[in-house]
């Protein structure tokens, strides 16, 4: 009774926007208008997300079993759709391509109003998942650009707090608008049709198409046409090539969240209904920690605080193999590290990646990293899958573990701050 | 960023009134919608508040689906006019069942911000005799012949984002002593005679034949399989391919199941087929539509199920030999029990 978990980065959420800084600097506009933008839209989607089964089950009578049978092949798709996204917009503006794809996911919420057979309701879900994978790598290359070098970690914090915030208050609006209205499940896609909307506004209102750390558009007129800089020509850069063997290798050992909570579950006997409260425990860490770490990442250096949050993922692995009884304390040390674990590494990992990368390369920069991370991510989740299959839980997770260490040492080898560039 | 600032917020806000219209409106169409459903519909059939009692002899028992004060409670009509008026118990389930003196109710339960479910233990009078929560959305519920046993399937979904899987959950509990076996998927699974423990085992959908002896539906690698089930010996055992939702015969020789076939529509691809479990011959029974039901007994030659109706379930029944035509038992009604 596994889930395949196909989602690349986990629960997003959004955060306390408004503190500074240890050194005083202000989380630049346009950073905080793209946070926005992330809120609203995580509100619209993880409502949807929250009621969906329910919809199929109750509101459809349809049997959910073997949904999740395109997974595979849309993850392959959705990589590509990421590398187009950063590669395009790195041409033909990135607020344009970030734009396409956050209005794609908006329009797709009023389509599940028309869908009623399985086959059109995922059609319509890989649309939604067609403009994520659009609009992440722009996203991220415009908060790169909108912020100082020096302070990107704290931007990007402030960012993924904002999105997890979003990703929180999503199902709870679901959930009211249901008590509301029971069975309304219309209502739910009508209003999360609306959210959507408003966020795609924000982004066409606020975010400049140019922006630059000092504030507003960097030289007004026409965007510099950007060199062709192909991806081969990335990866030959060594600080992006270690970044992204490094991303990749760190996430062949990542193992999915759905996989972690389930050997949670398994190893405290938890009762049911605490089962869904899980994520929740993760995004609520990572939405307290984003920004802090971030901030932390600034000064301490953005790759070493990447291979410390690897750390206290492999800490989580460790707990839940170590046997140290079943007390609900366990769980929340695990759920702890967990959420550590992404508030060290999400935001951090877009971050040194912009480091690494040219302005005119921003995009692609990004997507390439993110794709590979995603990948090999959902690469883990075959092989974990299989390994539990064969080994059990516990083998399996000893397996993740040991790969875990070796990655990460690998990484701290690589990514040593000697070789800087 | 042409616009001047206080002409972009005025475009902001003004996007704000409209689509917050646009949003309120779509509530209030709902929540209207709602409303509508707690008020008799004319031409639906008529329910009265009165005793329902489990096992009564000539009485069956089902969950009302027609609008009104009465939707959604376990009501009991005359079996030789399943039709007729019904007498509503106050019980409200989402899935019912009952054998032997116990029913066991899913229902949902609204707490704080978000609806669980619960599973609940009533006797032949339908009062409350235990509760236990559920891990997900109802789908099935089964209780053994002598009532002292009792299995129930949930939907539990992951949390991967644009609702990319679902799984079932199907938990065993003995009704005397309270022991509840929470995972079933636990249970040692052997496929064609060989023990396996595959990740993405589903098992949903338990018949019982009594109180240790059961049959589920098992799915893995994309495949469905009919198990034999045992409670003392904690073994799944494959029996037959391509079998889901089994409802097992009064006398204990058939299978009634969903089959699923190759047809126009992935959506409804099932079709209601009986399996004698001594020969393995399957027989498909007259009913040309597609079924997504744990379809019942009536007696050893009958079948009922749910097809969607104008209030969600219609229950029909045709023969179990693959004679005759179906028809409608009953309108707005769904999880029937018929008594001895």
């Amino acid at each position: 009774m596994y889930l395949a978990d196909g989602r690349t980065p986990p629960p997003r959420a959004a955060a306390p926007a408004g503190r500074h800084g240890r050194r005083g600097a202000a989380i630049p506009a346009t950073v905080l208008a793209l946070g926005t933008v992330s809120l609203v839209t995580d509100v619209s989607s993880e409502m949807v997300t929250a009621v969906l089964p329910l919809y199929l089950v109750s509101g459809l009578g349809l049997s959910p079993l073997g949904f999740g049978l395109l997974d595979g092949v849309y993850n392959g798709v959705g990589a590509l759709v990421r590398l187009a996204g950063g590669r395009v917009a790195d041409r033909g503006g990135h607020k344009a391509v970030a734009a396409a794809g956050y209005g794609l996911s908006a329009l797709c919420k009023p389509l599940l109003l028309l869908a009623h057979t399985l086959p059109l309701i995922g059609a319509v879900l890989a649309a939604d998942r067609t403009g994520k994978g659009l609009r992440t790598a722009p996203r991220d290359a415009l908060i790169s650009l909108a912020s100082e070098p020096a302070a990107r970690g704290r931007a990007f914090g402030a960012h993924r707090a904002m999105d997890t915030a979003g990703a929180l208050l999503g199902p709870v609006a679901a959930f009211l608008l249901l008590r509301a209205a029971a069975g309304g499940y219309d209502a739910v896609f009508t209003v999360s049709g609306c959210v959507a909307a408003l966020g795609v506004l924000v982004l066409l209102l606020f975010v400049p198409a140019r922006p630059s750390p000092g504030g507003a558009s960097a030289g007004a007129g026409a965007p510099a046409p950007a060199p062709r800089t192909p991806v081969r020509a990335l990866l030959r850069r060594p600080a992006v090539r270690r970044l992204t063997v490094c991303a990749v290798l760190l996430g062949l050992t990542t193992v999915s969240d759905s996989f972690l909570y389930l050997t949670l579950q398994r190893r405290l006997d938890l009762s049911e209904s605490w089962f869904p409260l899980l994520p929740l425990g993760t995004s609520g860490v990572f939405l307290a920690l984003a920004l802090p770490l971030g901030a932390l990442a600034d000064r301490t250096g953005r790759r070493r605080l990447f291979l410390c949050g690897h750390a206290a993922l492999l800490g989580a692995y460790a707990l839940l193999l170590a046997p140290c009884g079943t007390s609900p304390a366990l769980a929340g040390a695990v759920l702890a590290l967990h959420g550590c674990f992404y508030a060290a590494t999400d935001g951090v990992l877009a971050a040194a990646t912009a480091d690494a990368v040219p302005e005119e390369a921003r995009g692609s920069g990004l997507a390439v990293v993110q794709t590979g991370q995603a990948a090999a991510r959902f690469a883990c989740s075959l092989a974990f899958g299989a390994a539990w299959t064969a080994w059990g839980d516990r083998t399996a997770l000893g397996a993740a573990a040991a790969g875990l260490a070796v990655s990460t040492l690998a990484g701290a080898v690589l990514l040593r701050p000697g070789r800087a560039r | 960023m042409r616009a001047g600032r206080a002409r972009r917020v005025l475009i902001l806000l003004a996007a704000v009134l409209v689509l917050g219209g646009v949003a309120l409106g779509a509530v209030l169409h709902a929540a209207g919608r709602a409303a509508d459903e707690g008020r008799e519909r004319a031409g639906a059939p008529r329910v009265r508040p009165g005793a329902v009692v489990l096992g009564a002899a000539g009485r069956g028992v089902f969950r009302n689906m027609a609008w009104g004060p009465h939707r959604d409670e376990i009501v009991s009509v005359d079996a030789r006019d399943p039709a007729g008026p019904r007498t509503a118990s106050g019980v409200r389930c989402l899935r019912f069942h009952a054998a032997g003196g116990t029913a066991v109710c899913l229902r949902s339960v609204r707490r704080g911000l978000r609806d669980t479910y619960r599973a609940v233990v009533l006797d032949a009078r339908l009062r409350e005799r235990g509760r236990y929560e559920l891990a997900g959305v109802p789908s099935r519920v089964r209780v053994a012949p002598g009532g002292r046993v009792a299995a129930w399937t949930v939907f539990v979904n992951g949390d991967a984002y644009a609702g990319g899987s679902f799984s079932t959950r199907t938990s065993v509990l003995d009704v005397r002593s309270g022991a509840l076996d929470r995972n079933i998927e636990t249970y040692r699974f052997v496929l064609d005679g060989r023990p396996r423990r595959p990740a993405d085992l589903n098992v949903w959908g338990v018949t019982f034949a009594d109180d240790d002896r059961f049959y589920a539906t098992a799915a893995t690698g994309g495949r469905t399989y009919l198990v034999a089930g045992d409670r003392a010996t904690r073994t799944l055992r494959s029996v037959h391919a391509n079998v889901e939702c089994p409802s097992l015969s009064p006398d204990g020789t058939r299978v009634a199941y969903k089959k699923r076939v190759a047809g126009p529509s992935s959506d409804a691809p099932w079709r209601l087929y009986v399996l004698d479990l001594r020969s393995g011959r399957e027989t498909a029974t007259a009913e040309r539509r597609s079924v997504d039901d744990q379809a019942v007994w009536r007696d050893p030659r009958t079948l009922v199920y749910s097809l969607p109706g104008d209030y969600g379930s219609d229950l029909w029944t045709v023969p179990a030999d693959g004679s005759g035509a179906p028809r409608v038992l009953t309108e707005a009604a769904l999880a029937p029990v018929f008594g001895p």
